[in-house]
């Protein structure tokens, strides 16, 4: 450390996290609703179910498909309980015992997906997650007496708290930057813990950690608990985004966007997780008017496939390298950098 | 009966992945997008020449082809990166299936399959039975019967098998890695640009189509076991038989049923029935 | 000083345009079109989109005296997906008048949007589920072309009457609009003393349906199939390969002319097979005729002749247009004026005439056709009959048919 440093060479990390934190929250109060809402909030809406894959993978090593599936799964929960266009007028439960119902179902799910997904590594593991993503999506359009098969549930009501609903727009983008914060905030806090080294000590060498006495294999699916409680929230907040779950919401486009979103961001940090669903948001919004009506898949596709070949770390690590950073990566997943 | 056909053509378009698989060890999640445009190129060739048969032919070297470009130019650099090549793929996919969407249209198409393949047979027991299917099940005998000759009896097949358990001494043993690698995918993905046009014969050409049949071969081959052709091929009996039996019993769920064999295979035997770690 | 702070507020308005899409051009109505460029429907978008912009074309991009702005989104056949593009139409784009969407699911999410939106005008494209004008209507949600139950209209008794069936069974896809035909049809079949002895429901995207082909029963007369685009196709080739034992009969996605004019051996399956649908091929009027050779004019290597989809946003453009005129461009005051011309606007369509009821739903012409192949080889529909002015109720008093409830698996039966 060198005292003779002029202060504002190098701006210090806790100033840049103020400082953004700030511009987040007086983001809504400058921009027209539709960026508030339809790239804001559902940029953190996405972003937080990233959040749980890039969790597994940055920390777990383990790559797991079936998160946007496990979100789903939250939020048929939540759809089934809640006023919806065909319940009539009385919904099942009061929205917040609706709401914990769902959590405890979207975790459920992800804890037993764990302990099938676990039995499998690497590439096999994307495969077994993805094939259950697949039986949850055919199970999702098949069931018409719980689920309402192809077609889903339309009109869900989104509760009022003292009068103001949480589905208009400043009430939801604060909601949804509440929770992505505090999700975050976990994530980073979790993997300080005894529980989160040891995890990364999985990742790294779970033989040696055998060795050493860890159960293994308890403590990845119980990442996987964890992960499935943040997609989850995601599932909850994407729910009443949309006003609406159908199969749609979970099939293999759906899937195959959360992966995107990730890789795209970053799969080394969480925050990674965020600026990707930004990005795909984004892309996904405005490639139309860029490429014309036709080919916005194109472009998805190709901008992914650049990030992907230019810089396994997403477009973290394409910063990094600008700023001049040797990151010395080989492989996609990378050792947390704080 | 169905079960058999079904298995057949999961294994026809199953085989090209596990063999890429197998040697190279590459994920290659374009490989519906290989299929689809097998199926287009052969249906181009069908049109203008107006012989089913030369779209066969049209369809394996041009799936060959693109499968060739897409291992020399992209995938090769990412040797031994899994993850990454399976991401690559599902990039190259995306893009493929817009611009054949670009190419071809949102109609679907049907083969004209000769008259000679055309109609009903009668058969023992079940009565009238589509011949294009019989053709399907005979077809499928064939290709593993080829496959097998080509891994067991010749010296490309022992270069292959070599290289499935130890890549790297194959290099050091003077055998030219590069020229392998592009024959071995240039036949993997002719296998499966013939298994579009032969697929799509029996059912239909139509965007989408490339996702619904590379699940399947994943599943195929998971459950057999990646890199293995007799893997494969127990994979794809497995799966068409259920698939059958769960349409006859279950008519529901039965969609599900592939998966959730694949899965329960996974967590019993994580590399599949004969496959082996790497 | 000065100098700085006028830099400042340009700079201030400068990224308030940035923001905004484009300076608000005085006078200018903006319109904003929604189908499916993607997934599934890909061929259906783009004969929507054709029809609008024949549409538009026709009315030289001007309506009351204003000039109009057309602005396209794509859907990819998901609620979802259709909801956020909505949204970036209304609330980025700032259409006034959003015309889509195209399919049935979309439909019910858009209408549920629209409720929120108060103060813009939503016209339907084609998407024709039953509830979405039928149960709960958003009063901002206008539907010009009829619904899947409607379409069916005039099916069920030319099938027991003319065609002599007695018994069906029924290969239908297994959600709502499936289950929408089904109803369609049933209704007057089974009013008419007939039985449907078999339902199989096949799950979208089901590609080998030899099952299912297995499970017909042989004493059934006829089979009466409903499947989308490319599973029609697929249902078609394997029931033919599989040697075709009963006549079958259509439900109005088989015979879409997108499906028509696919090529393949599946065709002769088709020949001859009865169906009813809002549109229909060879109708002897003049102003068929008009309709049709402009369609092929402007769109010479799309299909042989329009498909329903092109007809159903054809409609919806020119009924926007056609009040946009009566009120003189007037779209203040939260559209109220300009919404209730809508409501009363009249189309004389080369399909016969189309007004809505009360829901905003559409009142139009049913034909029933069968399939006929012309000198060229090509397939179209041949009209038998014109079921005219039919209602969302089929002709039925409205509380017995809201009654029966939701069009489900099991809902009608008979026996």
């Amino acid at each position: 450390m060198n005292a003779r440093r002029p202060l504002m060479a190098r701006p210090q990390p806790w100033m840049v996290r103020t400082l953004l934190l700030g511009a987040l929250v007086v983001y809504p109060l400058l921009v027209p609703v539709f960026w508030v809402v339809s790239v804001g909030a559902y940029a953190i809406v996405l972003g937080i179910i990233a959040l749980s894959l890039t969790f597994l993978a940055a920390y777990g090593g383990m790559i797991s498909m079936a998160q946007m599936a496990i979100a789903g799964a939250a939020g048929y929960a939540l759809a089934i309980f809640s006023l919806h266009s065909a319940s009539g007028d009385i919904a099942l439960l009061p929205w917040p015992s609706a709401v914990a119902v769902a959590m405890v179902v979207g975790t459920g799910t992800g804890l037993l997906i764990g302990v099938v997904a676990v039995r499998s590594q690497g590439i096999y593991m994307l495969m077994s997650t993805l094939a259950i993503a697949m039986i949850l999506f055919y199970l999702a359009q098949q069931n018409t007496t719980l689920l309402h098969g192809f077609d889903g549930f339309r009109g869900v009501a989104v509760p009022t708290v003292s009068g103001m609903s949480l589905r208009d727009p400043l009430p939801f983008y604060y909601l949804c930057l509440v929770f992505g914060a505090l999700l975050y905030g976990l994530v980073l806090y979790l993997v300080r813990t005894p529980f989160g080294l040891a995890i990364q000590g999985i990742r790294d060498d779970p033989r040696r950690m055998t060795s050493l006495g860890y159960r293994v294999a308890w403590h990845q699916v119980a990442a996987y608990g964890v992960a499935g409680f943040i997609a989850a929230v995601g599932g909850v907040l994407a729910l009443w985004y949309h006003g609406g779950i159908s199969p749609g919401s979970i099939g293999m486009t759906a899937t195959v966007s959360v992966l995107i979103a990730s890789v795209i961001g970053g799969l080394g940090h969480p925050r990674g997780a965020f600026i990707g669903a930004l990005t795909y948001v984004l892309i996904q919004i405005f490639a139309v008017d860029l490429v014309g009506n036709e080919r916005f898949n194109s472009l998805i596709g190709f901008v992914f496939l650049v990030i992907v070949m230019l810089s396994p770390d997403g477009l973290i690590g394409l910063w990094r390298r600008i700023r001049g950073d040797r990151t010395g990566l080989g492989g996609v997943v990378v050792a947390p950098r704080q | 009966m169905n079960g058999i056909t079904l298995a057949a053509l999961y294994f026809i378009v199953a085989s090209g992945f596990t063999l890429i698989f197998g040697m190279m060890r590459v994920v290659n999640l374009a490989h519906g997008s290989l299929y689809l445009i097998g199926a287009y190129i052969g249906y181009d060739v069908a049109s203008m020449t107006g012989y089913w048969f030369l779209a066969l032919f049209g369809g394996a070297i041009g799936a060959a082809l693109v499968g060739v470009a897409m291992q020399y130019l992209v995938l090769d650099r990412y040797q031994g990166q899994d993850l990454r090549q399976a991401l690559v793929t599902i990039g190259l996919s995306i893009i493929a299936a817009d611009l054949l969407l670009a190419r071809y249209g949102g109609l679907t198409y049907q083969f004209e399959v000769p008259e000679l393949l055309y109609g009903s047979m009668p058969l023992p027991v079940v009565g009238g039975y589509p011949i294009f299917r019989l053709t399907l099940i005979g077809f499928a005998i064939a290709l593993y019967l080829g496959l097998w000759m080509l891994v067991q009896r010749t010296r490309f097949g022992i270069i292959i098998r070599a290289g499935v358990d130890d890549r790297q001494m194959l290099g050091a043993l003077g055998v030219n890695l590069t020229r392998v690698s592009i024959l071995v995918f240039g036949l993997g993905s002719a296998l499966v640009g013939l298994a579009g046009v032969v697929g799509s014969s029996a059912l239909s050409i139509a965007p989408g189509e490339d996702a619904r049949y590379l699940l399947s071969s994943l599943v195929v081959v998971i459950v057999g076991g990646m890199g293995s052709i007799p893997g494969a091929a127990i994979g794809a009996l497995l799966v068409g038989l259920a698939e059958q039996v769960g349409l006859a019993y279950f008519p529901t769920y039965s969609v599900v049923i592939s998966f959730v064999i694949m899965v329960a295979v996974l967590a019993w035997r994580p590399y599949g029935l004969l496959g082996r770690p790497a | 000083m000065v100098g700085h702070r006028l830099s400042r507020i340009a700079a201030a308005a400068g990224i308030a345009a940035a923001f905004s899409v484009s300076a608000f051009a005085q006078g200018t109505v903006r319109i904003g079109g929604l189908a499916t460029l993607d997934g599934p429907f890909v061929a259906l978008g783009q004969e929507a989109f054709r029809a609008m912009e024949l549409a538009l074309e026709e009315a030289n991009y001007t309506a009351g005296g204003r000039k109009i702005e057309w602005i396209k989104e794509s859907s990819d056949g998901r609620p979802d997906v259709a909801l956020t593009k909505a949204r970036k139409l209304i609330e980025q784009d700032k259409v006034d008048i959003l015309i889509g969407p195209m399919s049935g699911g979309e439909g019910l999410a858009v209408k549920e949007y629209a409720k929120s939106v108060p103060n813009r005008t939503f016209v339907n494209g084609f998407s024709a589920a039953q509830e979405t004008t039928l149960v709960s209507p958003a009063p901002n949600f206008f539907r010009f072309s009829t619904d899947g139950a409607q379409w069916q209209a005039g099916l069920g008794t030319y099938a027991y009457d003319t065609k002599g069936y007695r018994n069906v069974a029924v290969v239908a896809g297994d959600y709502s609009f499936g289950y929408t035909q089904v109803l369609g049809f049933m209704s007057e079949f089974c009013a008419k003393g007939g039985k449907v002895i078999e339902k199989i429901w096949v799950p979208n995207g089901t590609k080998d349906f030899s099952s299912s082909i297995a499970r017909i029963p042989a004493k059934a007369d006829a089979v009466y199939v409903m499947l989308g685009g490319a599973d029609a196709v697929n249902f078609l080739t394997q029931y033919d390969q599989s040697g075709a034992k009963q006549p079958l009969i259509a439900g109005s996605n088989v015979v879409d002319q997108t499906v028509l004019s696919s090529k393949g051996p599946f065709q002769r399956q088709l020949v001859g097979t009865p169906s009813a649908h809002m549109v229909a091929d060879e109708i002897d009027t003049q102003a068929y005729r008009d309709y049709v050779a402009q369609y092929k004019k402007r769109f010479p290597n799309a299909l042989s002749s329009p498909s329903a989809p092109y007809y159903g946003y054809y409609v919806a453009t020119k009924a926007v247009l056609t009040a946009l005129n009566q009120v003189g461009g007037d779209i203040s005051g939260d559209q109220a004026k300009f919404r209730q011309a809508l409501a009363g606007v009249k189309l004389d369509t080369a399909y016969g005439p189309v007004r809505l009821d009360e829901n905003r739903q559409a009142i139009a012409n049913i034909y029933v056709t069968e399939v006929a192949r012309r000198a060229d080889g090509s397939l179209y529909n041949r009209p038998i009959k014109v079921i005219p002015n039919v209602n969302q109720t089929l002709g039925q008093p409205r509380d017995a048919f809201v009654a029966r409830g939701v069009p489900s698996r099991d809902n009608p039966s008979c026996p």
